[in-house]
């Protein structure tokens, strides 16, 4: 943490109430998001027990697993779980656009959005999709076949959930603390009652108060997937009793309806929460994204529809990692050139630095090393009350001209910082108009580049070298994996 | 020790396990955790009687999954165990003994709280230093050891551990082995719950060699390579594979020897103090807020971690927010702000109502250029 979110945490704490640390909302907002809220049985890994999911928050869908041991009700439940998400991604998958470019690639008009309420949401969401996407329509354990298509739906988005700034598949708690910092601790804010308690606590309570209402699992219960031990104990373990006994799901339904209900309406409190915040300029740009992976997952399944493999090859890895480290680099770089209070966090640090503009040679002129004419090269002071820690020589940029790209810091003595401004000034003898910052202009400066990134050069997947075993062989579905207990 | 007996009153006192001298070793500077897991006191009971129902429960399910997969491993004298073990540690070896250091309880449960505690640990004592003996001395034999009781110095007070983990030699080597419910999944298990097995394991690791040091054997013998035996996929099937926890070791040991000594914290403590909680058939007796008095005259140090770790953390976490402690907000926090004690203070060195110390300086500067350009920042977008 920082010691600015540092700060802000014991000013919550102080205050009672949660301190925004955005002013504009960076991730996108569907129309209509899928809100999905799954629940596992205790001590499985991905043994599904229910689940509330649905794009209308007044009727939602219920799913439950009267008896989670039992494989075939597991199945049956992947295949109704399937039959709500599956037409919703489907909707989006269909419509394209080809984008003109270098090369024209595809991209979907539209792209789904999932939210689960937290990471743990995620993490189970991947394993669902991992114990469905190999299964089969024939043979033994056969299953429909939107039971291994939901499998790699899901095992897409859960990956595609890996990428900073992508928004098709988000776990709320982690929207809802990229927006606000609240007065208790990471381990309480991983609990979306209780982060939601901090951010908008009921009229005449402070958050303290509504945070600790909060943890009573009887009030509230857990956000899934995994339940509270206690319900498992009085309430779930007697209505699954009664289901093997009389066949009758009705009181396991009755009892996860409880359970889930208060989390199911507590996710659409966190969609109207950022609802009321603006979009920050990078959203659309990131959505673009997302909107392109799905285009190309789409190709990839008309191709090729046989599932992920359970592991990625060397040089496939390789390149997801660096697209990954990518994604978070720019992301993050984004956030602080969209929303100023993200940029305040990497002012304190000493990253960026903002402040008036003291003096400004606008004229200046020198021949660059290496060359024969003059060109211009205008200094700009800025004077500010930030601990600036960049040394000359680095190169910086500023959210107020983003298309320089080559400014570079002169000088920093005591509390004046002066730039060199090496582009995005025209063609003409003078600097274009409004290029260089002018007398008296507040100005922000910072060595995160919102546009930097380049993924390493990295050989085909048909050049592998003998090193990393090979051109990797394709994943062959086997009748292993397709078979697979799942007990 | 007559100090200890006295604090906790005529209750039997309740054994350490390897979570809970992880959790001790976890947050070392908490002398309320060290007297109260010292003293043997049943902190579930004494939370809830407090006003904190601490969330520690296990649902059935997870525990009948526990025993099952357990089951599943142990079946049949360990034959399915073996190739397993075989394979993790790269061994040809055909056939194994399995022995047990506790005959008495060879079917499920084994808690042996009831009759003359302290007499059954000393047999089953006795009878883990001669099946290691044994062990050891015919490294040619491969062998399986269960249910042994372990002995570790834990802030100058002797505690037994009851492991829930078997210990196999093979060659020269003895390895801990820990059966755990969890899943490996395409060889990945959940983050945390293979570091909180490896941090379990590392206890077990650490109280067989000290054990090998008594009987005057070389430590070493005992590997740091623990093999953590878990369902595979999603099936019952046991898979095998290992932890190397020479992190989790050394920080267990360092920690270990960083614990005040028990008795120089219980010399600190008001003289008459007593934590009994008076249980008559079976339910506590003493005025709760008597208790919570005697209780909060031991210093604690919260952390929130300790929510996932200790049975008091809801106690401690409360009196750690009444006071506005920076702990309640997580250790970065407090990091952050190095030398400031409470959210308070905090605010007023931003706000510049308090007088910085000589060694809040540089901290109070900075929390008011923090302040200045939040302020500035927030009253900007309002009016944009």
């Amino acid at each position: 943490m920082s010691m600015f979110r540092s700060y802000l945490k014991a000013q919550a704490f102080h205050e009672g109430r949660a301190q925004p640390s955005a002013t504009v909302r960076h991730v996108h907002l569907s129309h209509a998001p899928l809100v999905f809220v799954p629940l596992r049985m205790a001590g499985e890994a991905a043994a599904p027990l229910g689940a509330m999911v649905g794009c209308d928050r007044a009727a939602p869908t219920l799913l439950v697993v009267p008896q989670p041991r039992n494989r075939e009700l597991r199945f049956a439940f992947a295949t109704e779980l399937a039959a709500v998400v599956l037409p919703y991604i489907e909707r989006f998958a269909g419509e394209t656009e080809t984008v003109e470019a270098k090369t024209p690639y595809e991209r979907c008009l539209d792209a789904p959005q999932i939210l689960v309420p937290n990471p743990r949401g995620v993490a189970f969401s991947r394993l669902l999709g991992r114990s469905t996407r190999f299964r089969r329509t024939s043979g033994p354990y056969a299953v429909p076949p939107s039971v291994p298509a939901f499998g790699q739906w899901l095992t897409f988005l859960a990956e595609r959930a890996e990428h900073a700034g992508s928004s098709m598949f988000l776990a709320m708690t982690d929207v809802l603390a990229a927006h606000w910092v609240t007065g208790q601790s990471g381990v309480e804010d991983g609990t979306l009652a209780a982060l939601l308690a901090w951010i908008a606590p009921p009229a005449g309570s402070t958050g303290h108060e509504a945070a600790a209402e909060s943890e009573d699992p009887t009030r509230t219960p857990p956000a899934g997937p995994d339940t509270d031990p206690e319900f498992d104990r009085k309430v779930l373990q007697p209505a699954i009793d009664a289901y093997d006994a009389s066949g009758s799901p009705e009181r396991v339904e009755e009892a996860l309806r409880r359970h889930l209900q208060p989390t199911w309406d507590l996710m659409w409190r966190a969609v109207d929460l950022l609802r009321g915040l603006p979009e920050a300029a990078g959203v659309s740009g990131r959505w673009e994204r997302d909107r392109t992976a799905l285009a190309r997952e789409v190709a990839r399944l008309g191709e090729n529809p046989t599932p992920q493999g359970r592991w990625d090859s060397p040089v496939a890895a390789a390149r997801r990692l660096a697209a990954l480290e990518i994604a978070q680099q720019t992301y993050e770089a984004a956030r602080a050139f969209d929303d100023p209070l993200a940029m305040a966090e990497y002012r304190v640090e000493g990253a960026a630095f903002a402040g008036e503009v003291v003096a400004v040679e606008a004229d200046r002129r020198i021949v660059p090393p290496g060359g024969k004419r003059a060109v211009p090269r205008p200094l700009v002071t800025v004077r500010t009350g930030d601990p600036v820690r960049l040394a000359p020589g680095t190169r910086v940029f500023s959210p107020a001209r983003r298309t320089q790209r080559k400014a570079e810091i002169v000088s920093v003595a005591g509390d004046t910082v002066t730039i060199q401004i090496n582009d995005g000034m025209g063609q003409g003898r003078e600097p274009a108009p409004g290029s260089v910052p002018s007398l008296g202009e507040v100005v922000c400066y910072t060595d995160l580049d919102p546009g930097g990134g380049r993924t390493p050069p990295l050989p085909a997947l048909s050049d592998t070298p003998w090193t990393h075993g090979g051109p990797p062989e394709p994943y062959v579905p086997t009748d292993e994996d397709a078979q697979e207990s799942w007990s | 020790m007559s100090r200890l007996d006295a604090l906790r009153g005529p209750t039997p006192p309740l054994d350490h396990n390897a979570r809970s001298i992880a959790a001790l070793a976890a947050n070392p500077a908490c002398d309320r955790r060290a007297v109260l897991d010292a003293v043997g006191v049943d902190k579930n009971l004494m939370a809830v009687h407090l006003g904190y129902s601490a969330q520690f429960g296990q649902s059935p399910f997870a525990v009948v999954r526990t025993r099952q997969f357990e089951e599943i491993v142990r079946a049949g004298g360990g034959a399915g165990l073996l190739p397993l073990l075989r394979e993790a540690l790269g061994l040809s070896i055909d056939t194994a003994r399995w022995e047990s250091a506790d005959e008495s309880a060879d079917e499920g449960g084994g808690e042996s709280a009831e009759e003359g505690a302290g007499e059954a640990h000393a047999v089953r004592h006795t009878r883990t230093e001669a099946l290691v003996a044994r062990a050891a001395g015919d490294p040619g034999t491969a062998v399986v050891l269960d249910r042994l009781l372990l002995r570790l110095d834990v802030a100058g007070h002797e505690v037994h551990l009851e492991p829930g983990v078997l210990v196999f030699q093979a060659g020269e080597r003895f390895h801990v082995v820990t059966i755990k419910p969890f899943a490996v999944v395409d060889g990945q298990a959940e983050t945390g719950r293979v570091s909180a097995a490896a941090r379990e394991a590392a206890v077990y690791v650490h109280a067989m060699r000290a054990l090998l040091v008594r009987m005057g054997l070389a430590p070493d013998r005992v590997s740091h390579d623990v093999v953590l035996v878990c369902p595979e996929n999603f099936s019952n099937v046991p898979t095998a594979s290992l932890l190397d926890v020479r992190r989790e070791l050394s920080v267990l040991a360092w920690q270990l020897a960083r614990l005040t000594r028990i008795d120089r914290i219980l010399d600190g403590l008001p003289s008459g103090l007593s934590l009994d909680l008076r249980i008559e058939a079976g339910v506590p007796t003493r005025p709760a807020a008597d208790l919570d008095e005697a209780v909060s005259g031991i210093a604690a140090r919260y952390a929130p971690e300790c929510l996932s770790a200790c049975e008091m953390a809801y106690f401690c976490r409360a009196e750690a927010r009444s006071g506005g402690a920076l702990d309640a907000l997580g250790r970065a926090v407090r990091d952050d702000l190095g030398g400031v004690e409470t959210v308070g203070a905090a605010i007023g060195l931003a706000t510049g109502t308090r007088t910085a110390t000589a060694g809040e300086q540089g901290v109070a500067e900075r929390l008011r250029h923090i302040r200045k350009i939040y302020q500035e920042t927030v009253a900007q977008e309002t009016v944009a």
